[in-house]
């Protein structure tokens, strides 16, 4: 059986303007619960790579440059 | 990130913990600090720093014993008539003697707790009978404040590794785990002499109402893993069928914290703003009212806090919008909600297991050991019920100084290495395919199944048809399961104990035949609670392949509980409404 790419809205945001991953930082990456964060490759910024957020916030609270936002996803909104 | 590599490395240690959320850190840390000279391992499934249920913090203590409070005695009959009887009653008395040492200890690890004018601690009634609530200020400092103290006992900290099974030993003893990384699917051996699980709940068991998978109550980290690892190593597990069923934010599905808005004048009403129930402490018979209310013409039912003063409102909306769910403020801020104007729309979770609210767990006596020789569990995954975060603590405590005491006793137990190769290949099947089903339609269906028909009340019939579909998704599970990175092998792994979970929650449900402890296990073809034939434990364990239950004896109590007393929980209904 063929695998499908269902498009999904992702709740966590990240400012590229504010987010220092090209200088380093792993931060929210690294704190995640659910690990869903990554560094793109393309853009050298964190970005949320899987939809299963608990909308818990550690990576906005941790990150040093206030470049995360954490949205409630869509479902529960 | 997240290409799978083949890898397997091994570590030797004296004690592994597993779980870095509430109950793990403290183990580790009390283990070092009973015996220096130990090599303690914490291996946690995402990052130590901000793992488990409380990865933002917790707003108070539920559970609190303080002397000029309450006493060990009060506690002790309090969760014995809450939980209906089924308690062995030492380990929760051994718990409320020794919390108040652990709220001094954190206390000197910078966590604050609330004092009065006096310089007292400031608990609040929210229970039936006793008073236990105590506040925390700077409750979103808990992770930080655990995570200096682990560091300073030199704990040895591994992120990121999640354990999929238990090592048994030849002489049948826990002699280490096996787990895989979540980044790049390498194993990791550890052998210990003692092992603690601290695993934390079973909370992606039901389907949030939402449909979101990670919507759920609990971490959705905490997939039941414990459980299942438990159920394989041959421990045994009490009280499945004892569901964990919460109140909660409809939606957002957070906590509603009566807790924190009750001692301000805060409760839950209906539809016509009525207050329906005496006492917002959650218990199964609680949840049968709360549940009541909603199917009746009065429903749904409503955080209410909008008769206070705007101030009161919106201070308990300060400390609820902050600390456990922070994301809560944002939720009702997209909805136009204010706590001093609308009553808020409430709803019940989805099913769960959870002995940190209510009493499905490992079993474990009061030294947090589990059936296991060598293996002992704590938190919300072991059986002392409604132990919330400070008993995560204190049993955590306990088992690390008895778990690293035991390891100084004895070698590390010889275990077969063919376990090992066993383990790999079926962690590592769903990597071989590069056809089939992903993890997360597997996960929707198990636990959309659940939610048709596990989910309380509870009908034979349906829980048999249950069993014969889990088994078709068992079979789909175990054939077509398809993980394309680490990260799907991740989730494939929770999948596996998901079901689990779900199989033990029928088996388990089906083999008690009565109700008891309210909604959590109310079955309509046996309405009533029978004590005659069923005032004991359930034990559920695995017995050659073969997932069986039995009855265990409630150990004779320690503090009485006089026969006008045993039925307090079940007098909460409000009978003349104004
Ligand atoms: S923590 Fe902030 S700055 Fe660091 S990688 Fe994440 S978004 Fe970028
Ligand atoms: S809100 Fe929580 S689960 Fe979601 S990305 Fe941030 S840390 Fe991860």
């Amino acid at each position: 059986m063929p695998i499908a790419n269902t498009p999904t809205t992702v709740p966590v945001v990240v400012d590229e303007g504010k987010c220092i991953a090209d200088k380093g930082c792993t931060v929210c990456v690294d704190v995640c619960p659910l690990d869903v964060l990554r560094i793109s490759d393309l853009t050298g910024k964190a970005y949320m790579k899987y939809d299963e957020c608990w909308y818990c916030m550690p990576c906005e609270a941790d990150c040093p440059t206030d470049a995360v936002t954490v949205n409630i996803p869509y479902l529960l909104r | 990130m997240d290409d799978l590599r083949a890898g397997l490395n091994e570590v030797e240690c004296d004690l592994l913990v597993i779980g870095g959320g509430t109950a793990g850190p403290m183990a580790a840390y009390r283990a070092r600090k009973k015996n220096p000279n130990a090599k303690v391992i914490l291996l946690e499934k995402a990052n130590v720093k901000r793992s488990g249920a409380i990865s933002m913090g917790m707003d108070g203590l539920n559970n609190a014993v303080i002397p000029g409070h309450s006493t060990p005695e009060q506690y002790t009959k309090e969760i014995t008539i809450a939980n209906d009887g089924i308690v062995d009653q030492a380990a929760v008395y051994k718990y409320a003697q020794n919390c108040y040492g652990i709220i001094e200890e954190l206390d000197q690890f910078g966590i604050r707790f609330q004092k009065d004018e006096n310089g007292e601690y400031d608990v609040k009634k929210v229970h039936h009978m006793g008073t236990y609530v105590l506040p925390m200020p700077n409750g979103d400092t808990v992770k930080k404040a655990l995570y200096r103290q682990l560091r300073r006992a030199r704990v040895l900290i591994s992120n990121r590794y999640m354990a999929t099974r238990l090592l048994t030993g030849k002489s049948g003893r826990a002699a280490g785990a096996i787990a895989v990384n979540t980044r790049s699917g390498e194993f990791l051996v550890i052998k210990a002499k003692a092992v603690i699980m601290c695993m934390g709940a079973a909370g992606r068991l039901g389907l949030p109402t939402s449909g979101y998978l990670y919507g759920t109550y609990e971490n959705p980290t905490n997939s039941g893993e414990g459980y299942s690892m438990a159920y394989h190593a041959g421990a045994k597990l009490a009280n499945l069928e004892c569901f964990q069923i919460n109140p909660l934010i409809k939606d957002y599905n957070g906590p509603a914290c009566a807790y924190v808005a009750g001692p301000f004048g805060g409760y839950t009403a209906n539809s016509k703003n009525e207050r329906f129930i005496e006492c917002d402490y959650w218990s199964g018979q609680m949840m049968q009212e709360f549940y009541n209310e909603l199917q009746s013409g009065k429903g749904p039912v409503f955080l209410k806090l909008n008769h206070l003063h705007k101030d009161t409102a919106d201070h308990i909306e300060h400390i609820l919008h902050t600390v456990e769910r922070p994301s809560r403020g944002r939720f009702h801020e997209q909805r136009g909600t204010k706590y001093s104007e609308q009553m808020i729309e409430m709803h019940i979770s989805e099913i769960g297991f959870c002995s940190g609210h209510s009493a499905s767990g490992v079993y474990v006596d009061e030294f947090a050991r589990t059936t296991v020789p060598g293996l002992y569990a704590a938190g919300d995954m072991a059986s002392v019920p409604h132990n919330y975060m400070l008993g995560a603590f204190t049993n955590g405590a306990i088992a690390g100084e008895h778990a690293v005491d035991f390891a100084a006793e004895v070698d590390h137990d010889e275990f077969d290495d063919a376990a090992i190769s066993m383990e790999q290949e079926r962690v590592l099947a769903p990597t071989k395919r590069d056809d089939g089903i992903p993890p997360n339609q597997i996960e929707y269906k198990i636990r959309r199944l659940v939610n048709d028909y596990l989910q309380p009340p509870k009908v034979t019939a349906k829980y048999e048809l249950c069993q014969a579909r889990l088994a078709e998704v068992r079979e789909d599970m175990n054939t077509q399961m398809m993980a394309r990175d680490a990260h799907e092998l991740m989730r494939s792994m929770e999948v596996a104990s998901i079901l689990d979970c779900a199989d033990m929650a029928a088996h388990a449900s089906l083999y008690r035949a009565e109700s008891r402890w309210g909604l959590y296990h109310w079955r309509s073809d046996y309405p009533d609670t029978n004590d005659s034939d069923w005032k004991c434990h359930v034990l559920l364990s695995n017995q050659d392949g073969v997932m069986t239950c039995e009855k265990k004896e409630v150990a004779p109590y320690i503090i009485p509980i006089a026969e006008d007393e045993k039925d307090a929980y079940y007098k909460q209904r409000i009978t003349a409404q104004a």
